[in-house]
């Protein structure tokens, strides 16, 4: 384990903090053990066991080599799990994140503002669909990673089981956690598996503009009236802690970080996302004439850097386990939407056997057409809101 | 718009900042005024008499139609559906702002109006209902503009400019309306049913769109002769999607038709009170 928790030595082995219990990777490295231990004599030597020594080897050195991974490539499994894991989790975000946003829509106060936001959510359904896109590259399909949202099994980011209760937090929503976002996501515009790689690179130039309206919105606020501006400052003490918990734990209970790093699926440790992006808000906090609400924030000249005040934890589980403001909320709508729109979506599978369409040939408009879903999902489990078992502990992360 | 704020932000956390690389999803789209926040046509002259109450009139049908629309926001079936949703939503939300800057102020014209001085069709303010209720008020709507705004471009008159803007994406709402159509009305026997209680249920909310507006430089037949079309139109999509034309009232004392006079349906007001909410709160802020 690492003891700084800056350096990242390859291959730690998957620590088990209070992050790291049971999730996909706990299971799939327990798995991985397994079958290096207890695979029979002829597999372990004979020509199948070669071509797959062969495999890893080329793998391995696309990776040294900074190559991109291909969805047609040989992958370990553990790999694939990793990243159907990490980007179904960010696929989610996007889709969970739309509705503290969607609830000021019908509320904002300038037509200007109402524009911008309507575009903001637009946008998020849009990543959203790169997202799943890009995940069904390794093989899964869109609605099985809904249905694992909708039963809990899969999470999304934590930030947004937080309430969206002025209008100030639109603001603050597009400066700290779009801010956090792309400060995580940046460094995945490298990642190694191609398909992430470009998504992240289409997302992260839309995030930007995001977050400059957020800012530039807290900073009307901020300039405003009295009432205005003790909006805008009750919004950032508000968002701010939750905000540096969407880098995931510190780096010494980070379950799947040492390997991510190794696989240049990550880049940069969560706690060095954390200080980067604590170093970013400062300066940013002072010329909007806000504070940020931690009394133990200062330079360190030594460090270069920002010293900041300790994160609660213990709050951050207690969302992670479903227990946050919003949890039940977020996934209940979430899931009363699509089992509200599933005779919409066997409406439009019904229609296409009918044409002998593909539904992907109907509304062939020049502008986003409305293509149904293909596949009809199965009903979706009851399961108590993100309280399903195996879930990872990598936290937000995204 | 935001240029020199946000310091640091385009250096330290993105490789890509900057308004012209946010634009990249929709860098197709007509509605993309929207997202720079500059709808207003800057040097139009401002309307006064009948033109300025054809704008208001033309402009609440397209701000409070893209109200509705926008609260599907998070609750659409399909995701697809959220994008075309807001999409469409966003087109209309950029009409709205156009027309009512030819009439005065956006703000203080959708802010700070009561219910009594909307000048939009009811057809629009109707509450959004399951999916097919929204397609269906699509459909009538998006057809009803689509004929409008056709003859608004080529006629020269006021609207000339904005119509001619518009007329593009309202050709994509209308096509977006009847794809849908025709997968409900003609989809599964449960979507065939809603879709038909949808078409009925607002059907007589349609003559409205056809009461003669002053101001709007059109010929005084063209409101008979665009709503033969549209029923022509209507016919023919409800009739592909094995859906039978509602036989009920459109004009007279049982249908609806006063929304240009200022008389709305009960919901209307809710959904002014959450719109206007905000802004009422804070009396002469900016935003």
């Amino acid at each position: 384990m690492t003891a700084a928790g800056t350096t990242a030595p390859a291959h730690a082995g998957a620590p088990t903090g209070a992050f790291g219990a049971a999730g996909p990777s706990g299971d799939a490295s327990a798995s991985h053990a397994e079958s290096g231990a207890g695979r029979t004599a002829d597999l372990a030597t004979g020509p199948a066991a070669d071509l797959q020594a062969g495999f890893e080897a080329e793998f391995e050195a696309a990776i040294a080599a900074d190559e991109r991974i291909e969805p047609r490539d040989w992958m370990p499994d553990d790999y694939r799990a990793t990243l159907v894991r990490q980007m179904a989790q960010h696929a989610h975000s996007e889709i969970i994140g739309m509705q503290p946003e969607a609830n000021w829509i019908t509320r904002a106060p300038s037509l200007r503002r109402k524009a911008i936001l309507m575009a903001k959510v637009q946008d998020e359904a849009g990543h959203g669909l790169y997202l799943y896109s890009a995940a069904e590259t390794l093989g899964v399909s869109r609605g099985e990673l809904l249905d694992k949202l909708h039963s809990g099994r899969q999470r999304y980011s934590s930030i947004f089981n937080y309430p969206s209760l002025t209008w100030a937090d639109v603001g603050a929503i597009g400066w700290l956690v779009d801010g956090a976002a792309i400060t995580n996501q940046v460094p995945l515009c490298r990642c190694s598996y191609g398909p992430y790689a470009r998504a992240m690179v289409r997302v992260c130039k839309e995030e930007s503009f995001h977050q400059r309206q957020g800012y530039e919105l807290l900073l009307a606020l901020s300039q405003g009236t009295e009432a205005q501006h003790a909006m805008a400052q009750d919004a950032v003490d508000r968002w701010w802690w939750p905000s540096l918990m969407m880098f995931g734990p510190p780096d010494a209970e980070s379950a799947h970080s040492d390997r991510s790093m190794a696989w240049k699926i990550k880049r940069h440790s969560n706690d060095e996302l954390r200080r980067r992006f604590v170093d970013i808000c400062v300066p940013q906090a002072e010329s909007l004439g806000l504070t940020l609400p931690d009394p133990a924030l200062a330079w360190n000249e030594e460090r270069g850097s920002h010293d900041f005040g300790p994160i609660d934890w213990q709050e951050f589980r207690e969302v992670l386990r479903g227990n946050g403001p919003c949890n039940d909320r977020r996934l209940a709508q979430r899931r009363r939407a699509h089992e509200e729109g599933a005779w919409v979506r066997e409406a439009a599978a019904a229609h296409a056997v009918r044409r002998g369409t593909a539904p992907h040939r109907q509304g062939a408009t020049a502008r986003p057409a409305a293509v149904p879903e293909p596949t009809v999902s199965a009903a979706v489990p009851a399961a108590a809101p993100g309280s399903g078992g195996g879930n990872d502990a990598e936290g937000t992360a995204i | 718009m935001t240029a020199d704020h946000g310091p640091g932000a385009s250096a330290a956390t993105g490789p890509a900042n900057g308004p012209a690389n946010g634009t990249a999803s929709r860098a197709n789209d007509p509605g993309i005024g929207a997202r720079s926040g500059v709808a207003r046509p800057t040097g139009e002259p401002r309307l006064t008499g009948a033109p300025a109450t054809a704008a208001l009139a033309l402009g609440d049908d397209a701000l409070v139609l893209s109200h509705r629309l926008a609260e599907w926001a998070g609750h659409a079936p399909v995701l697809e559906e959220e994008v075309a949703l807001a999409n469409i939503a966003l087109d209309l939300l950029g009409q709205a702002r156009l027309l009512l800057s030819l009439a005065g102020d956006e703000d203080e014209l959708a802010y700070l109006r009561e219910e009594r001085a909307f000048r939009n069709v009811q057809l629009v303010e109707q509450p959004n209902g399951d999916f097919a209720v929204t397609i269906a008020r699509q459909l009538y709507f998006s057809v009803h503009q689509e004929l409008l705004y056709t003859r608004l471009a080529a006629g020269g008159g006021p609207f000339a400019a904005v119509a001619a803007k518009a007329v593009k994406e309202v050709a994509y709402h209308r096509d977006h309306a009847e794809q849908w159509t025709l997968r409900l009305g003609d989809g599964t026997e449960e979507s065939h049913r809603r879709m038909s209680a949808a078409v009925n249920g607002l059907w007589r909310f349609t003559g409205e769109l056809f009461q003669p507006l002053e101001g709007l430089g059109l010929d005084p037949a063209a409101p008979a002769a665009m709503e033969a079309e549209w029923l022509e139109r209507i016919a023919s999509v409800l009739g592909r999607a094995t859906l039978s034309v509602p036989d009920g009232p459109r004009h007279g004392a049982w249908a609806a038709g006063a929304g240009r006079q200022g008389l709305h349906t009960e919901p209307f007001g809710r959904m002014l009170a959450e719109m206007q909410h905000l802004h009422r709160s804070h009396p002469g802020a900016s935003w």
